[in-house]
């Protein structure tokens, strides 16, 4: 009995090991299991988006168009590779975002392969690209090692759209890089929090992990802000490591050891709420009108709700819905300019409506 | 009169020294003298109110024995695993995850924000238990059974268990509303003093009475020293190694329960990330051998409030936050060093010399 307990066990255990990494090796041979195993990982996905989103359309079962391309006929084919969805909130939007856009309706038949790995990936695309996929839609882990499978592309007449993170190839292999700009969002963010005209800012900074493009781009506007300016002082700077119980770890020794603030930088939705509980258990007032300004970033719905309560001031956006834009390039042709910087909000919490969080929350 | 006195000073002293606990005591103390050197203020602790309006204790002593408690009960299971099959386990930090999802799984039931829960938070809590314990089995298993090794056989779960953590919950990230829910990784109204505390203790009280009334830590300690002589002696040696895991998956089931409740809610790929090192590190601090056999629960503990100190007093001292592993890791190194068994032996055998050469003289 026990034994047998012991076989199952294994059993579902290898199964889920599989499904988990998205094929082992980054042989030829493996990228069929790799192409499989996200596609049935994808059902349950699948099933609640539409619920959990307020999904521009209402098609169900994405997961169905991951068929041999060579049934589609009229339809563009599209082969997708993008990171884990588990990776975070940003990306499990991102993923239902494209799900939700390229359906048979809208006139594609589009098959997903899943990696965090940059050779898997590019196994990945070597598959697409002898499936004769009409374009080739890519975010890459790594942003080098990529000229030999796009030129391979370019040869066979696949199109590349590069979306969320752009790599370090020529911009010929190409048709279009569709990403944000970190720096903006920072900025975007610096020139909000200038705006509420405090008197001093005595800022805690929490960041994410250190060298991440997020982070860089993010910590860089405040801190060129704190150097430029004699009333913006950083009281603390740490990486939380995009962690909300570090936060709240880092805020409650800022707290014990009594210095003041009024305003916490975080990096991402998460660091924020940390932040928050720690302020919480002692007590001191943050949101609209109150002691401290809570600022986020990423946009994640149950933050903008924080906002719609008063309870935080500012969340910045990181958009995730890039679907639309490769759309329109598909549709439209390429842009006369390869790079393409998606739209990024911030929103106040003074002016956010229950519609923006319906709309914008990931 | 006096001689005999002096010399069972000395004994005393010896004793002190020997003892397993003494090199995370001296850890603890040292950081404490530095502190107080520093900065005194470090061991204010001041008694307000949260903003529910419900006293509460705050400083940085309690920061300390507030989050260091998942670390050591983290620390319980992980010496058990070490002691009986000479190995680590890995996969605590996935594992936590999972447990957390269960939990969130279970008061949401299915729905990412509910208005109520679902179901009451200790059946959330036995389901997660169940599950961790089941995962915590598996490794076992794998460790016990197939003879693999414990590093390699837990590395199955590290790789995948977030991704499991975030499928038990359709890759939702639910938030809780229910203020009772946070009571766990908060204050319970009307108690000062921060609930993963008391749950800490509970779960020393528990492993120290479990470890005096049966022959768990005699078993364990058999099989990690010679697992073939163990069995000539009657004991199952694969079932001892097993149920150090479960009772690892246990713990994982606790410490879940604290660290989705901190914050009502849950992000898998960065929940209790890198928690195992720490755990493992804790083992080291204590001076227990990472190559299995003899233990000292306690020590492991202590050793757990060792690595939770020096983030605090790290935090507190706002090193930069690119410098901060740096400055952990030369800590850790000088503690493992001096308290490795080897070392110790090394230290053991000069003061003998030292004494024998004495009594020649």
């Amino acid at each position: 009995m026990k034994k047998k307990m012991a076989v199952l066990l294994t059993g579902a255990m290898v199964m889920a090991t599989l499904a988990g990494c998205g094929g082992g090796e980054a042989a030829p041979a493996a990228t069929e299991p790799a192409a499989e195993a996200p596609a049935a990982e994808e059902a349950p996905a699948a099933e609640e988006a539409p619920a959990a989103e307020e999904a521009p359309a209402e098609e169900e079962a994405p997961a169905e168009e991951a068929e041999a391309p060579a049934a589609s006929g009229e339809l563009i084919t599209l082969g997708i590779i993008n990171n884990d969805p588990n990776e975070s909130g940003y990306r499990t939007a991102n993923d239902a975002d494209l799900k939700a856009t390229f359906t048979e309706e809208n006139g594609y038949s589009a098959s997903f392969a899943y990696s965090m790995k940059n050779d898997e990936q590019i196994a990945a695309a070597q598959k697409f690209i002898q499936d004769g996929v009409d374009y080739l839609l890519l975010s890459a882990a790594d942003t080098s090692g990529w000229d030999s499978v796009l030129t391979d592309a370019q040869d066979a007449g696949v199109q590349v759209i590069l979306f969320d993170r752009t790599i370090d190839a020529d911009e010929s292999l190409y048709l279009a890089s569709i990403v944000s700009d970190m720096d903006k969002e920072g900025e975007t963010a610096v020139n909000w929090l200038a705006d509420q005209g405090l008197e001093t800012y005595n800022i805690i900074h929490l960041q994410g992990v250190m060298g991440s493009a997020a982070q860089e781009g993010r910590s860089g506007a405040l801190q060129a802000k704190a150097d430029a300016e004699a009333n913006w002082n950083i009281v603390e700077q740490q990486t939380a490591e995009w962690n909300a119980e570090n936060a709240q770890q880092i805020v409650q020794s800022v707290i014990s050891s009594g210095k003041e603030f009024n305003v916490i930088y975080a990096e991402n939705d998460d660091m924020a709420k940390g932040a928050v509980a720690a302020l919480d258990a002692a007590n001191i007032s943050h949101g609209v009108g109150k002691d401290v300004i809570v600022m986020g970033f990423d946009c994640n719905k149950w933050a903008l709700e924080e906002l719609l309560a008063g309870n935080w001031n500012y969340d910045g956006q990181c958009n995730p819905f890039q679907a639309s834009y490769i759309d329109d390039v598909i549709k439209n042709g390429a842009p006369a300019e390869k790079t393409i910087i998606m739209d990024e909000k911030g929103f106040d919490a003074t002016t956010i409506t229950q519609e923006d969080v319906d709309k914008y929350g990931i | 009169m006096a001689n005999s006195e002096k010399t069972s000073g000395a004994g005393f002293l010896k004793n002190l020294v020997r003892n397993q606990c003494f090199i995370p005591v001296a850890a603890l103390l040292l950081l404490a003298v530095f502190n107080l050197i520093a900065d005194p203020s470090f061991f204010r602790i001041t008694l307000g109110y949260n903003s529910a309006g419900n006293p509460v204790l705050s400083g940085f002593i309690i920061d300390i024995i507030n989050n260091g408690s998942e670390l050591a009960i983290l620390a319980i299971g992980m010496t058990l695993v070490t002691a009986a099959s000479g190995g680590q386990d890995i996969s605590v930090g996935a594992a936590i995850a999972i447990a957390g999802s269960v939990v969130l799984r279970v008061l949401c039931g299915g729905n990412a924000r509910p208005e109520t829960l679902q179901a009451p938070i200790i059946v959330a809590f036995l389901v997660a238990c169940v599950v961790a314990m089941l995962f915590g089995a598996f490794n076992g298993v794998l460790v016990a059974y197939f003879k693999i090794q414990p590093m390699i056989a837990t590395l199955i779960l590290y790789t995948a268990g977030r991704s499991i953590a975030a499928w038990i919950n359709n890759n939702e990230l639910p938030v809780i509303s229910d203020p009772k829910f946070a009571y766990f990784g908060g204050f319970i109204p009307g108690i000062p003093i921060p609930t993963p505390c008391f749950i800490a203790i509970a779960c020393m009280v528990v492993i120290g009475i479990v470890l005096k009334v049966t022959n768990l830590r005699l078993y364990t300690q058999a099989v990690g020293i010679n697992q073939s002589s163990s069995k000539l002696n009657g004991l199952n040696p694969e079932m001892i190694k097993v149920l150090a895991f479960v009772i690892l998956g246990l713990c994982v089931a606790v410490a879940g329960l604290i660290k989705v409740s901190r914050v009502s809610s849950i992000n898998y790929s960065v929940i209790a990330k890198d928690i195992e090192m720490d755990a493992i590190l804790a083992v080291a601090l204590g001076g227990n051998a990472l190559s299995g056999g003899k233990f000292n629960m306690a020590s492991s503990i202590i050793g757990a409030f060792v690595i939770q100190c020096l983030t605090t007093t790290l935090y507190k001292f706002g090193v930069s936050s690119t410098a901060l592993p740096a400055y952990k890791a030369v800590v850790v190194i000088l503690l493992v060093v001096v308290s490795a068994p080897t070392v110790r032996e090394y230290f053991n055998k000069i003061t003998q010399k030292m004494k024998l050469s004495k009594e020649v003289a």
